[in-house]
């Protein structure tokens, strides 16, 4: 999912979809969401763009099943400067594959917390202490620059 | 209640109605209502057909203060990590925004004989382009998804970065300081302006901290006090109001200003108006057909200059063909800061005819500006088509 800054108005994400739609939304600072469908022959150009408040985007969500954890991040991003979340996938050799989150001690080690993990596409939020990993988990991790690169370290090499 | 001041209730409250008007209509054809203002402004007034007789002088305050309302809502439109991002970004196409647009206007003050410091209001005159509008006209049309958006957005960013750094100098020059003067005066404003971006950024939180409520009438008190405070001292330092009132913009940011925003937008759209109409009044009517070609040749420059800059901006950020062509044409519109930089322009006394040039220019480009995107869409969609079959 690629996200661009659009100065002035807010942040706008944009993705394709398996068969090939290219899809986008525009996070207003005012709260509305636009829903933006992209032309099949040409990727600059919207052909249709759906204005929507922010409860009738809440509705769309929640229909469409997702979680909101993606853009609530982002919005926390956006929102608090020196916050940054970062994305970290488990490999083979990750020491913690099979190891519970309590184990990893990042909270009290980094400062930073895990608010996520993303197991085969699906978002398992605010995992407990007892959650255990496995290989190719995507840890989300929020924290400064700083804590954020430490946990992606402790994932690593133990 | 004496008689001036029933006078005044009743010219205040027929003007301020007409506008009301005025921009209902503008909004039934989905355009901009500045250059009705204007319009407005032009029939009554100086020269006009109903000549004002104890307003005039209360306009031109709510015009002062219109001013600085714009800037101040302009600054608080995009963050100081924003504007610093899109230094690096879109520094080359800004630059050349610059030059492509800002010549024709230096060129034509010339080739008339106005002198230098006309030259410099000129070419801001014809380079700035209405953020306001575009903005609008790129979410009526729903462009704001497009691909090029980004890059035109990075591009206006990049133009109210360069006002921030022209209008203490445009300030200076008509004060008639001279080179060396100029000069001093462009040092202070570039050293303000870097600081007020250090603060924003490194600071931010306690100016936050000074100004936050949770109370909208607290905030919305404290905000205008220190906006019209800040303005009035950079008057005084000659670094322009305007400028003032834009940096304290630019200071605040995240949530704070976005609900800073929402609060002062009604205030500025009275106030901006006002301001649209004094333009409008102090311009003799009289005075427009002699500059009217002139106005008429800078617009098709005009168009053609913004339009290059968008087509090579998106071209750089390796957008296809339709996308450059939208990006062009989304630069067109001119409005708000050709105004204000023309009213300072006409407050300093310089040539008489660069008042009554610089409404028409904007009166037209202005309209034509959203006109030609409502128009140029379904005409690059076709296009497209036409060449997808071939």
């Amino acid at each position: 999912m690629d996200r661009i800054a659009l100065p002035g108005i807010g942040l706008q994400h944009t993705f394709t979809t398996e068969t090939g739609q290219r899809l986008g939304v525009i996070s207003h600072r005012s709260g509305q969401r636009d829903l933006v469908i992209y032309d099949d022959d040409d990727p600059d150009t919207s052909i249709s763009c759906v204005q929507m408040t922010p409860e009738e985007a809440d509705g769309l969500a929640d229909l469409l099943g997702t979680s909101h954890i993606v853009e609530r991040l982002a919005e926390l991003e956006r929102q608090v400067d020196g916050l940054v979340t970062e994305q970290i996938p488990l490999g083979t050799d990750s020491p913690f594959i099979g190891r519970t989150l309590g184990d990893t001690a990042t909270r009290t080690r980094t400062g930073s917390s895990i608010v996520a993990v993303v197991r085969q596409g699906t978002v398992i939020a605010s995992p407990r202490p007892d959650f255990r990993f496995q290989i190719d988990d995507v840890v989300v991790v929020v924290g400064t620059q700083h804590g954020t690169a430490a946990v992606a370290r402790i994932f690593r090499d133990g | 209640m004496d008689s001036h001041a029933t006078q005044l209730l009743m010219e205040l409250g027929a003007i301020i109605l007409c506008l009301g008007l005025l921009a209902t209509a503008a909004s039934r054809f989905g355009l901009s209502p500045i250059p009705l203002y204007l319009l407005g402004g032009l029939i009554v007034g100086k020269g006009g057909f109903l000549p004002l007789s104890t307003s005039e002088e209360f306009i031109e305050i709510g015009a002062e203060i219109g001013v600085i309302l714009l800037l101040l809502t302009l600054g608080l439109e995009y963050s100081a990590s924003e504007l610093v991002t899109n230094l690096r970004r879109s520094a080359l196409g800004g630059l050349l925004d610059i030059v492509l647009n800002a010549a024709p206007g230096v060129a034509a003050a010339f080739l008339l004989g106005w002198g230098p410091v006309a030259a410099i209001a000129m070419g801001g005159i014809t380079y700035a382009t209405s953020s306001g509008i575009t903005a609008k006209v790129l979410g009526d049309l729903g462009w704001l998804g497009n691909r090029e958006t980004p890059v035109v957005l990075s591009l206006l960013v990049m133009e109210d970065l360069t006002m921030a750094l022209y209008l203490p100098i445009l300030t200076a020059v008509l004060a008639g300081v001279g080179i060396l003067g100029g000069s001093l005066t462009l040092m202070i404003a570039i050293a303000t302006v870097s600081i007020v971006l250090l603060i924003a950024l490194r600071f931010g939180r306690f100016v936050e901290m000074f100004i936050s409520s949770p109370n909208n009438e607290v905030l919305l008190l404290k905000i205008l006090g220190m906006a019209l405070l800040v303005a009035g001292v950079a008057q005084q330092l000659q670094v322009s109001a305007a400028v003032g009132a834009f940096l304290v913009g630019i200071a605040l940011s995240g949530q704070l200003a976005h609900t800073a925003h929402e609060l002062l937008t009604p205030l500025r759209d009275l106030f901006a108006a006002v301001f649209f109409v004094f333009f409008g009044l102090q311009t003799d009517p009289a005075k427009l057909p002699p500059v009217l070609w002139v106005a008429a040749l800078l617009v098709v420059t005009g168009i053609a200059t913004k339009y290059a800059t968008g087509w090579f901006a998106a071209r750089k950020a390796g957008i296809g063909p339709s996308g450059r062509m939208r990006a062009g044409i989304a630069m067109i519109p001119r409005g708000e800061f050709n105004i204000v930089i023309a009213g300072l322009a006409v407050a300093a006394g310089v040539d008489s005819q660069l008042g009554p040039l610089a409404a028409a220019y904007v009166l037209m480009l202005a309209i034509v500006g959203p006109v030609a995107a409502r128009l140029a869409g379904p005409l690059i969609r076709r296009r497209r088509r036409i060449r997808a079959a071939t």
